[in-house]
């Protein structure tokens, strides 16, 4: 205890008072802490400290890239024939349907009395590989290893060969931050295949389902259901699938119907996905919001949207509930946009 | 400890093993490992302060802070005030903790790491993305846990008192 004593006296002069310092960085903390909220210079401090962390999340995720390397190395000439021979009969299975695909677009676009067919709703997409490195476990969030270098923006749609999986949040040099469909801070505008019934899917966390909590009770909505982008919200192009609908609670108190969707992506195990440029002259490309520029869906789309989605509930099902207001309030809706 | 031996604690060694902590942090686990995965970097940045606050002490807590924000994407300044707050007390109570034997010091850490973990959620709340779950309250207990291990492996790093 007397050497310890001893040591405080000698310590320099600069931690005798560790007040001062920390009434320094702690206001420094909430500096940093209000301006992150805010559109500011503070970014681009984050998007430089982003990059020069990058060489970290690289190191983190090296290992898992070098054991697939030796992987691919070791695999065997017959199972890579296996699938070869897989893969061909897979290729084939989708040009008969993108056949049929191109002559449905050529159909849509002559009911449409359009002259020529429809241009390409994506202009371009690029596949990007997800980073392991541990985010916020309690958050579902993944790393992509592409960033602005390679021209992603925030607010960019990202799909998966089964469905959509979220967009970006976060854009840094190399890589980014991509919000899953389940995060409870995502919420996306869909609309139900069969009927066309417009709502919001917001993200249930951990469980990897999504939830639709603005569903009159009398709603038309069904166990197996597809779930579809509606267009809505600024950031994801109409018609792409989201989810299924796995179970059905109808709340007679409180008017509502709590519908549980499953995601058609694999959000867990996912390595490749592809992030996506839309044309946005194209019908089915998102309609921009008011200027916005963090999560539009979240903070503008939700309201808007949910009123939508109650005036479009009326057309399948509504034979009680008043038809006679309702129609007026998508209309008013309509006309801002 | 004398003034010599604390000396001997070199700011390389406090980055090394900041820097190892903040690897070990970012590794990919399983979800419920991950769930339970102590805030290694946070007690090394304890252990420091506490075994040398000339050398640790709340820069490295607000600067490894500042790390912990950006590859976690959180917040900027979220983690960097909670362990600028955690370095401080570690620093105050330095003379406190170090005279502790291993399991006392075991449950200072655990109210040093719920402290750090009442910030984090605290302006999650303030900010707007509220995450209330108690899942969040189960790593400053896995973090006390490993206390012990972390500061004898540390102990190793330098000259014995």
């Amino acid at each position: 205890m007397a050497f310890v004593g001893r040591s405080r006296h000698q310590t320099p002069s600069r931690d005798s008072a560790p007040g001062p310092r920390f009434v320094l960085f702690a206001v420094l903390s909430v500096v940093c802490l209000y301006y992150d909220q805010r559109d500011s210079w503070l970014q681009s401090l984050r998007y430089w400290m982003q990059g020069s962390l990058y060489p970290l999340q690289w190191l983190v995720d090296a290992p898992r890239v070098g054991l697939e390397q030796i992987g691919d190395a070791l695999e065997s000439r017959d199972s890579l024939r296996a699938e070869v021979a897989r893969l061909q009969q897979r290729n084939a299975e989708v040009d008969v349907n993108a056949l049929r695909l191109e002559a449905l677009e050529h159909e849509n676009a002559q009911l449409r009395a359009l002259t020529q067919a429809l241009p390409a709703l994506v202009t371009r997409h690029l596949a990007a590989e997800v980073i392991s490195v541990e985010l916020n476990p309690l958050k579902q969030r993944l790393m992509l290893n592409k960033g602005k270098r390679d021209g992603a923006f925030q607010g960019q749609a990202v799909v998966d060969a089964r469905g959509l999986l979220g967009q970006l949040t976060r854009v840094g040099p190399q890589a980014s931050e991509l919000i899953l469909l389940t995060d409870p801070e995502h919420a996306v505008p869909v609309q139900i295949a069969r009927n066309g019934l417009r709502s919001i899917a917001v993200g249930a966390g951990n469980s990897g389902e999504l939830l639709l909590p603005y569903l009159p009770v009398n709603s038309d909505v069904k166990a197996g259901d597809l779930l579809i982008t509606s267009g809505l919200g600024g950031v994801f192009p109409a018609g792409y699938p989201v989810a299924t609908v796995t179970g059905i609670k109808r709340d007679p108190v409180l008017l509502l119907t709590q519908v549980r969707a499953k995601p058609l992506a694999t959000l867990e195990r996912d390595r490749e996905t592809l992030l996506l440029w839309f044309d946005p002259t194209h019908s089915a490309a998102p309609v921009a919001p008011v200027a916005s520029d963090t999560l539009p869906q979240v903070t503008l789309g939700a309201p808007v949207d949910a009123a939508d989605s109650e005036a479009t509930a009326d057309d399948p099902v509504g034979v009680d509930s008043g038809e006679g207001e309702m129609p007026a309030a998508p209309a008013t809706k309509a006309g801002k946009r | 400890m004398t003034l010599r031996e604390q000396q001997r604690i070199s700011v390389l060694l406090v980055a090394a093993t900041s820097l190892a902590a903040l690897l070990l942090m970012l590794a990919p686990l399983p979800l419920w490992l991950s769930l339970l995965r102590p805030p290694l970097l946070v007690l090394v940045v304890l252990y420091w302060s506490t075994m040398s606050p000339a050398t640790g002490g709340i820069f490295i807590g607000f600067f490894c802070g500042l790390l912990l924000d950006v590859l976690q994407g959180a917040q900027l300044g979220q983690h960097a005030l909670a362990l600028s707050l955690v370095t401080y007390l570690a620093v105050r109570l330095h003379l406190i903790m170090r005279a502790k034997p291993i399991f006392e010091q075991s449950l200072l850490v655990l109210v040093a790491l719920l402290l750090y973990e009442l910030v984090l959620w605290a302006i999650d709340g303030w900010s707007g993305h509220p995450l209330n779950t108690v899942l969040r309250w189960l790593p400053p207990f896995t973090g006390a846990a490993v206390w012990p291990v972390i500061a004898g492996l540390l102990g190793r790093t330098h000259a014995p008192r």
